[in-house]
């Protein structure tokens, strides 16, 4: 039988490095497989990284992390086809340490935190595809690799395998997806000179902004857009769920081109060199979606465990927290000397209590409502874009008299009680 | 027997930057990897391994990050691997890469005595393929080049029968031991290593040595120093004038182009079947 | 070392079976230039067995002089034998420049030559030049993957070496009545001072790209966007009889074998008419197809920069012009009834 270690961890994405990282520190013996040429080659992400359970593993990573620019300001659009509602924040506090959040190109990222696992004595394995995991007697003892004499053994094997987590599904503690539980999102990386970035979104050079574009960017389905500020290019990109992409018979690249060819948008990109097109994958199902995360041998972190806040889009926060938890409860696990699923589920435990679970079940209707509604996204974003361009245009009718207007074509357009309603309804989903 | 392979981290040329102001590449804006024929290099020693036994060495000259092509040289199959890196490389055209790779050589042979040295036809970042017959010359060893089969390898007599590559053809030739061959990409297929290989490749850490680590050597011969030839200017190449555009849909064009061609009888023509 | 010493433009004739090589004969009308510049004569240098009757036509090609070492130990190219033979010659007659063709032999052989002179070489150089005041040699080659070119100087060192890329260099027209001087030069090396033995010499035409002869070649690049497309390149070459080759990332992609890649790391080409299509035309790979006569471009880009050297050029979808190209050929060979031919 080949080598038996105490962990091996599938997958160096952010929960998958964070629990390797974890527990190499303490001195678990650990394998971190992936099958990427790099940790991050084909990694996706809009790419906001927070810096709180970054800070967690790596206290003042920012000091050497590659990152791309600290976020000081956060826009949100309701954007219409010629129109845009705005609202945002930007704070300096931001712009100095220990910051709010960071752009990231997570090629580089994902690398650089590896690297560091690395460092805290993790063995790092690229190129390989853990094709299955190895069964005995109901109990998780190793996985099974593409490579020639394959097999690998372990006490505890961790699933960082991503949204589309074969392997979960393999063990059965997931089924294959709803077409509403995923969001199918593409996004492109545009080349652009630093001045030109500074310029168009009134930055200094460590500074960055993020905007989250709502309304005509999805074509008024549910989903988002988003264009974020990196060193010198932009990442754009827009994700709806596979659902509304199928009920629309819309394609991603034709939403990506339109997003991109959006006058809104387009002054922002223009000039600039695409550098790389991307499409991934996003759990969107929240609360209700999370599957078994523990088993005999086994737990499953991150993206696998669908653990992402769809709503505040927020990801590989959680992928890193999760796993950190895992490392914990594996630690602890190592030293009870046993690592069966009653064991393991101290880790169940820890997420149930973290703000993890906690964030997922207060928006546990949020995407469903959305979903089943589709006038927040088709009606009130245009309605908002109209409200306002009446509002702000100066054409002698006293404000007073322009307030009672837009009232009126809104309820007008969808009747005074649905639209308590639906206030009602939105408020109840994000509450 | 023992193989040397040297082994170059290269940039993976498709990504790459030239930093404007000093000519040089800007080898931080492309991720590096093995050079490919180098691969090539260290599979034909494992082949080789195969048959008669011994160890296989790997040697690189580059940055502290070049380690990664040693361990990826023990993925396929290398034993060991020795990185020699110093400030007082840099710069190094290939004569004065020829002459700091063949220094720890010399030292690897006093350990272990080289059977043979086998280098990758070039390398895709300066493609110059030189560096290979100069450690042979300095090694005072027979260059082989553009090998694309090692045929027999015969210990006892010290003798090797290899195919090298022409213009037209190749050649069949028998070479003493110690040699150096330079290989061609289509002397072997890269094999998928085994998981094995891959820990310990993961685990392994090379020998590194400076220039204090190494014996005799002439400061002047390396690095910028060392090297005859420097980069004088770059420049984007004069564009041609370029040919005529065509006009018009993709049936106007296409008819366009047709009818120049029926015209260009000198070039082109229609000959009845017989 | 007084640089002083060194005076005259060089140039390996390399031979096989009693035949020049097309390249060093392309050398002797570049040299021929440099040499006129810096006012010195040029020289080729000729090794093998029984080659004394190619110094004539070196000459005709425009030297001035031929060194000649005309041993049997010669007989077939070896490192070893012939840069013995090359020291030999350069340490007693000290030339300033010399040229090699970029093929495996002159490759090989400049190689070993410059480490034991000490001296620099650049590699597969595709434009030369000398500056008349300075005396240097300006070998400019490709470089760093981008559309650029870098010249390379060997300021401190004599002689100043180059390979060059076969096919991009124009050789003169013979004059048989032009005369030159042949000098005969000895040294003595015993066969069993030669490591290495040449057993056997195959001339394997079917595994050579047969690109290099081909009259017409239809080329690919990555615009095609995957394999099955790329099969309209053989649709069309097949309908016109013509030989299908390649960019590096279509080789790379695998969609081509290694034999099939036209360019600087593969090979140069110069056919009568070439069809390049979905192909951006980076410097690498124009170096090897920008002496084909007639040039026609498809690229749905407009400031692609394979425009620049093409003949004509067609903006559009290679997806939509292909196939209308391949009926155009298929109903005029229907028309007529015959086949396509090019001379
Ligand atoms: C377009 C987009 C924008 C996003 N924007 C943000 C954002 O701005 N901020 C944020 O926090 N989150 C964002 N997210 C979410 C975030 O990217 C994920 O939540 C996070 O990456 C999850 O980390 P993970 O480690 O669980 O999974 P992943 O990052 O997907 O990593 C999984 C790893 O496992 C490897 N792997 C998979 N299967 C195997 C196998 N069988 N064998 C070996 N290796 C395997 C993969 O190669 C990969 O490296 C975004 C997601 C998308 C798609
Ligand atoms: C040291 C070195 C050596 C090299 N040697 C060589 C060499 O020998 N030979 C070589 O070829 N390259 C070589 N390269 C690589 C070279 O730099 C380029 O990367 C390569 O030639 C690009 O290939 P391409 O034109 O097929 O692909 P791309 O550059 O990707 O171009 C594709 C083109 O197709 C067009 N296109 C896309 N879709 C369509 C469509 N539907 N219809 C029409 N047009 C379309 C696009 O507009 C684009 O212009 C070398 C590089 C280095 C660094
Ligand atoms: N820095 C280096 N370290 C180790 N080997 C090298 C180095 N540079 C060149 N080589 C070897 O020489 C071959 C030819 O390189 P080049 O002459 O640079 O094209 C490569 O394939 C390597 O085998």
């Amino acid at each position: 039988m080949s080598e038996k270690f105490d962990v091996i961890v599938v997958g160096a994405g952010p929960a998958g490095t964070s629990c390797a990282y974890t527990c190499a520190k303490s001195g678990l013996n650990v394998l971190l497989i992936e099958r990427g040429e790099y940790p991050g080659a084909k990694n996706v992400m809009g790419g906001v990284l927070y810096r709180k359970q970054m800070e967690e593993l790596i206290p003042e990573f920012w000091k050497e992390a590659p990152l791309e620019r600290p976020v000081i300001e956060q826009r949100f659009w309701m954007m219409d086809k010629e129109s845009v509602v705005s609202f945002g924040y930007k704070g300096l506090e931001w712009a100095v340490e220990p910051y709010n959040n960071f752009t990231v190109l997570r090629a580089q990222f994902d690398q650089w935190f590896a690297g560091k696992a690395v460092e805290a004595g993790a063995l790092l394995i690229n190129e390989t595809v853990v094709t299955e995991c190895i069964v005995e007697n109901g109990k998780v003892i190793g996985v099974r690799t593409d490579r020639p004499n394959g097999e690998v053994y372990a006490d505890v094997v961790v699933l960082a395998d991503g949204v589309n987590s074969l392997l979960s599904k393999q063990l059965g503690f997931h089924k294959e997806f709803r077409p509403d539980e995923v969001a199918l999102t593409v996004m492109e990386v545009i080349n652009l000179p630093k001045e030109k970035i500074n310029d168009r979104f009134n930055l200094e050079d460590n500074q960055g902004c993020t905007i989250e574009i709502f309304g005509d960017s999805t074509k008024g389905n549910l989903g988002t857009a988003f264009l974020y500020t990196n060193k010198e290019s932009l990442n754009i990109g827009v994700g709806t769920t596979l659902s509304s992409m199928i009920n629309a018979k819309m394609k991603p690249y034709e939403l990506l081109d339109y997003l991109k060819n959006h006058p809104m948008v387009k002054p922002l990109i223009s000039g600039g060199e695409s550098a790389e097109y991307l499409a991934h994958l996003i759990p969107e199902g929240g609360y209700r979606s999370v599957p078994k995360v523990a088993g005999n041998g086994v737990i499953v972190i991150g993206d696998a465990a669908q653990l992402v806040n769809a709503i505040h889009r927020e990801g590989s926060n959680m992928a890193m927290h999760s796993g950190l938890l895992a490392a914990e409860s594996i630690i602890e696990a190592k030293h009870r000397g046993d690592y069966s699923e009653a064991s393991l589920n101290l880790y169940r435990e820890k997420l149930y209590d973290s703000f993890i679970i906690k964030d997922l079940e207060k928006y546990k209707d949020a995407a469903h409502t959305f979903e089943k509604y589709p006038q927040y996204f088709k009606e009130y974003v245009p309605m908002m874009n109209k409200a306002m361009s009446k509002f702000f245009t100066v054409d002698g009718t006293p404000k007073r008299d322009k307030q009672k207007q837009i009232m009126k074509s809104v309820t007008s357009e969808r009747g005074t009680l649905r639209v308590i309603q639906d206030i009602y309804r939105a408020w109840k989903a994000v509450k | 027997m023992h193989i040397v392979v040297c082994v170059k981290q290269v940039p993976d040329t498709k990504i790459i930057k030239i930093n404007p102001k000093t000519n040089t590449l800007d080898r931080r804006s492309a991720p590096a990897i093995l050079n490919p024929y180098d691969a090539h290099a260290v599979q034909e020693a494992v082949k080789i391994k195969e048959l008669t036994g011994g160890s296989i060495s790997v040697l690189s000259m580059g940055p502290p990050q070049a380690t990664a092509v040693i361990k990826k040289s023990i993925e396929i199959g290398a034993d060991r691997g020795y990185l020699i890196t110093d400030r007082a490389f840099a710069g190094a055209d290939t004569l004065a890469t020829s002459y700091a790779l063949s220094k720890a050589l010399e030292r690897i042979n006093k350990d272990h005595p080289v059977d043979m040295i086998i280098c990758g036809k070039h390398a895709i970042d300066g493609d110059t393929g030189q560096v290979g017959p100069g450690i042979a010359r300095r090694m005072d060893i027979p260059p082989v080049t553009n090998v694309i089969e090692v045929t027999e390898v015969n210990q006892k007599e010290k003798t090797v029968l290899l195919k090298r590559k022409l213009t037209n053809g190749y050649e069949l030739i028998q070479s003493e031991l110690p040699c150096l061959l330079t290989v061609e990409k289509e002397i072997n297929e890269i094999e998928y290593s085994p998981m094995p290989n891959m820990i310990e490749a993961a685990r392994y850490e090379p020998i590194i040595w400076a220039v204090s680590d190494l014996e005799n050597v002439d400061r002047a011969q390396l690095g910028l120093k060392g090297s005859p030839t420097i980069v004088g200017k770059m420049f984007t190449p004069p564009r041609p004038e370029g040919g005529k555009k065509l006009e018009g849909s993709a049936d106007e064009q296409v008819s366009q182009i047709m009818e120049v061609l029926m015209e260009k009888k000198d070039l082109f023509t229609l000959q009845p079947s017989k | 070392m007084n640089l002083d010493d060194y005076r005259g433009v060089w140039v390996f004739i390399e031979q096989n079976d009693e035949k020049i090589e097309g390249v060093s004969l392309e050398l002797l009308g570049a040299g021929r230039k440099l040499a006129d510049k810096l006012q010195v004569p040029l020289a080729g240098f000729l090794l093998g067995h029984e080659v004394k009757p190619l110094a004539k036509e070196v000459i005709a090609y425009g030297a001035d002089m031929v060194y000649l070492i005309d041993l049997p130990v010669l007989k077939h190219y070896r490192t070893e034998s012939f840069m013995k033979g090359v020291m030999h010659l350069a340490k007693q007659y000290k030339p300033e420049i010399i040229l090699y063709g970029a093929t495996p032999n002159g490759k090989d052989l400049a190689s070993a030559v410059a480490t034991d002179l000490s001296t620099g070489l650049t590699a597969d150089t595709t434009m030369l030049d000398v500056d008349i005041d300075s005396r240097l040699l300006e070998a400019s080659r490709p470089a760093f993957g981008g559309n650029i070119m870098a010249t390379i100087l060997c300021k401190k060192h004599r002689p100043q070496m180059a390979t060059v890329r076969p096919k991009v260099m124009k050789a003169l027209e013979p004059d048989a009545s032009r005369l030159g001087k042949i000098i005969e030069e000895k040294i003595s090396v015993e066969e069993e001072d030669i490591r290495t033995k040449v057993l056997q010499i195959v001339n394997d035409v079917t595994k050579k790209a047969n690109l290099a002869d081909a009259h017409v070649i239809v080329c690919g690049g990555k615009g095609m966007g995957d394999l099955q497309n790329f099969q309209l390149i053989y649709e069309l070459a097949d309908t016109i009889g013509a030989s299908v080759g390649g960019t590096r990332d279509v080789v790379e992609a695998g969609w081509l074998r290694h034999e099939q890649q036209v360019g600087q790391t593969g090979e140069t080409v110069t056919p009568k008419i070439y069809f390049a299509i979905g192909i951006s035309g980076a410097i690498q790979h124009v170096v090897g197809m920008k002496n084909s006569e007639f040039i026609i471009a498809i690229n749905k880009d407009p400031n692609a920069p394979i425009f620049d050297v093409s003949t004509y050029g067609i903006v559009g979808d290679a997806m939509e012009i292909v196939p209308k190209l391949i009926a155009q050929f298929k109903k005029l060979k229907a028309e007529k009834g015959g086949e396509m031919i090019y001379v």
